[in-house]
């Protein structure tokens, strides 16, 4: 299917990668012979699961940065949240920071499970029309999820296709800083179920301007429409004297 | 073959949070080591987000070739501090690094084996969040250079606390000591009234490293003329030697030197 397979070692390139077969890690490996005569890549089947699977969500918006600790998962939860107080909509939350999953922690949901069940795996509801997914759920609090990029890529790819969203106003897909693995994969993995647009947060610094002019150009190569800019931490007001400060 | 054996002491700034000033604190520890006569190199393996060149006022600069290697970018002419970043390499600041792990890992390598660092009291390593590729590779490449350890960077509230958790989880699993921990963006001090808010939190670090016995090195405040310095790119403990958080990283940096080679919380 083009994920890293369970007996790869754990440095394995993925077999969708020119190394595939190639590198020295890969000596050893029962898949190194198909992976080197390109056996293993191709068109990947799993984009059309995963098509099927959100056939009901009717958009899918990413939360994109570039840069960390502006706001990207609190900004999620809170839009996800401002767009859940219409029960007439149904909003899915999906958090793709394998990393630092912050969303669970954001919405009150630490300690919660992911259920299976026979349509997939059970996002965890945090109100009757609003789900979630995340990372966070499957690993212990301080425990350290230290993987290389094809197996951060192998949970994105899970979180698309075996999760049972069913129907959706929409997804919202929080990602972690930066423009490399998570950004490609969730951009590749979608390009059969298409991304309807991204919203870049920043804060006013121009440390954070900087990477986000990067994702910006991310966006552009890749071809993803970008709905719009939030500005974070945009000041300061003093709750003493009400003066508001920039910090 | 890496180029670190005149180098006396590695030190990586990590936080595993996104945005709590890993880069703001590398720039300032090595400011503040010049300060103190050391001769300091600044590397940044953040390749999807390289913030040094800003801070460090070197956009723009230009890495030249020398038959030994690359030469570091030297921040002014008495070159007691110098930096090595993506950001020197890319055609334009916009310009984006689309890369996967194997392509960032070995940039990383380059880095380490084809700088020309040359004889340096401090080598102080930048890094983006996350425990992933950059992290794994760093940690597999400086094996035989013997780093002194980790300063863990945190701001107080509980969503960084949960990353750095899982930081300092890492640091433990392939044996990197944990030189002490730095809680940044603690409190602000209104320029208006003086009256103290913690924004984010307060004593989320300190109580962290008193519950998993790592050194607490100390804490930073939210300080707008650090921010404003650093959007400009300019040396703030120079300028400003009277700014409340000048204390902090002074504290912080003859902490760190007088810590040397102890393994302090690993």
């Amino acid at each position: 299917t083009g994920e890293t397979p369970e007996n790869a070692p754990h440095d394995c390139p993925g077999p969708q990668s020119e190394e595939a077969g190639k590198q020295s890690t890969c000596e050893g490996c029962p898949n190194q012979g198909a992976c080197a005569s390109g056996a293993n890549k191709g068109p990947d089947p799993d984009l059309e699961a995963i098509l099927e699977r959100l056939s009901g969500v009717k958009k899918k918006i990413l939360v994109l940065s570039g840069k960390g600790g502006v706001g990207k998962s609190t900004f999620s939860a809170q839009f996800s949240f401002a767009l859940a107080e219409s029960d007439a909509r149904q909003i899915g939350l999906m958090d793709i920071d394998i990393c630092g999953p912050s969303i669970p922690k954001l919405l009150g949901l630490e300690g919660q499970q992911v259920h299976h069940s026979n349509l997939g795996w059970s996002p965890v509801y945090v109100k009757d029309n609003l789900g979630v997914m995340s990372i966070g759920f499957m690993m212990a609090a301080d425990e350290a999820v230290i993987w290389r990029g094809p197996k951060k890529n192998g949970m994105i790819k899970r979180f698309l296709r075996d999760v049972d969203w069913d129907e959706l106003d929409f997804l919202i897909i929080d990602t972690p800083p930066g423009t490399s693995d998570e950004h490609l994969s969730i951009t590749q993995y979608l390009n059969e179920a298409g991304v309807d647009g991204a919203i870049l947060i920043t804060t006013p610094q121009e440390v954070a301007l900087a990477d986000v002019r990067k994702e910006i150009n991310f966006c552009k190569k890749v071809g993803i429409p970008i709905l719009g800019v939030v500005e974070n931490m945009s000041g300061f007001v003093c709750p003493s004297c009400k003066v508001c400060h920039s910090t | 073959r890496m180029q670190t054996k005149d180098i006396k002491h590695i030190i990586l700034v990590l936080s595993g949070k996104g945005g709590v000033g890993k880069s703001t604190v590398s720039a300032q520890i090595g400011y503040a080591l010049v300060k103190r006569g050391k001769k300091v190199g600044l590397l940044d393996v953040d390749l999807c987000g390289p913030s040094l060149p800003q801070l460090l006022g070197l956009s723009g600069k230009d890495v030249k070739r020398s038959t030994q290697g690359w030469v570091p970018v030297y921040a002014d002419a008495s070159q007691r501090m110098c930096c090595m970043s993506i950001g020197f390499l890319l055609p334009s600041p916009d310009s984006a690094i689309v890369w996967r792990g194997p392509k960032k890992n070995a940039m990383i390598k380059q880095f380490l084996e084809e700088v020309v660092w040359g004889e340096l009291d401090y080598l102080i390593i930048d890094t983006p969040p996350g425990t992933s590729d950059e992290h794994i590779s760093l940690i597999e490449y400086l094996q035989d250079s013997n780093p002194d350890g980790a300063v863990i960077v945190t701001t107080p509230q509980g969503v960084s606390l949960a990353d750095v958790r899982k930081e300092i989880s890492f640091c433990q699993k392939v044996n990197m000591p944990i030189l002490g921990l730095i809680e940044n963006m603690s409190g602000y001090a209104c320029p208006h009234c003086a009256e103290c808010t913690n924004i984010f939190s307060s004593d989320g670090g300190k109580l962290l490293a008193e519950e998993l016995d790592l050194k607490f090195l100390g804490k930073i405040p939210i300080d707008p003329v650090l921010t404003e310095q650093s959007d400009l790119g300019s040396n703030f403990i120079e300028k400003f030697p009277d700014s409340p958080s000048l204390n902090s990283v002074m504290n912080l940096v003859d902490s760190l030197i007088g810590s040397d080679r102890m393994n302090i919380g690993a």
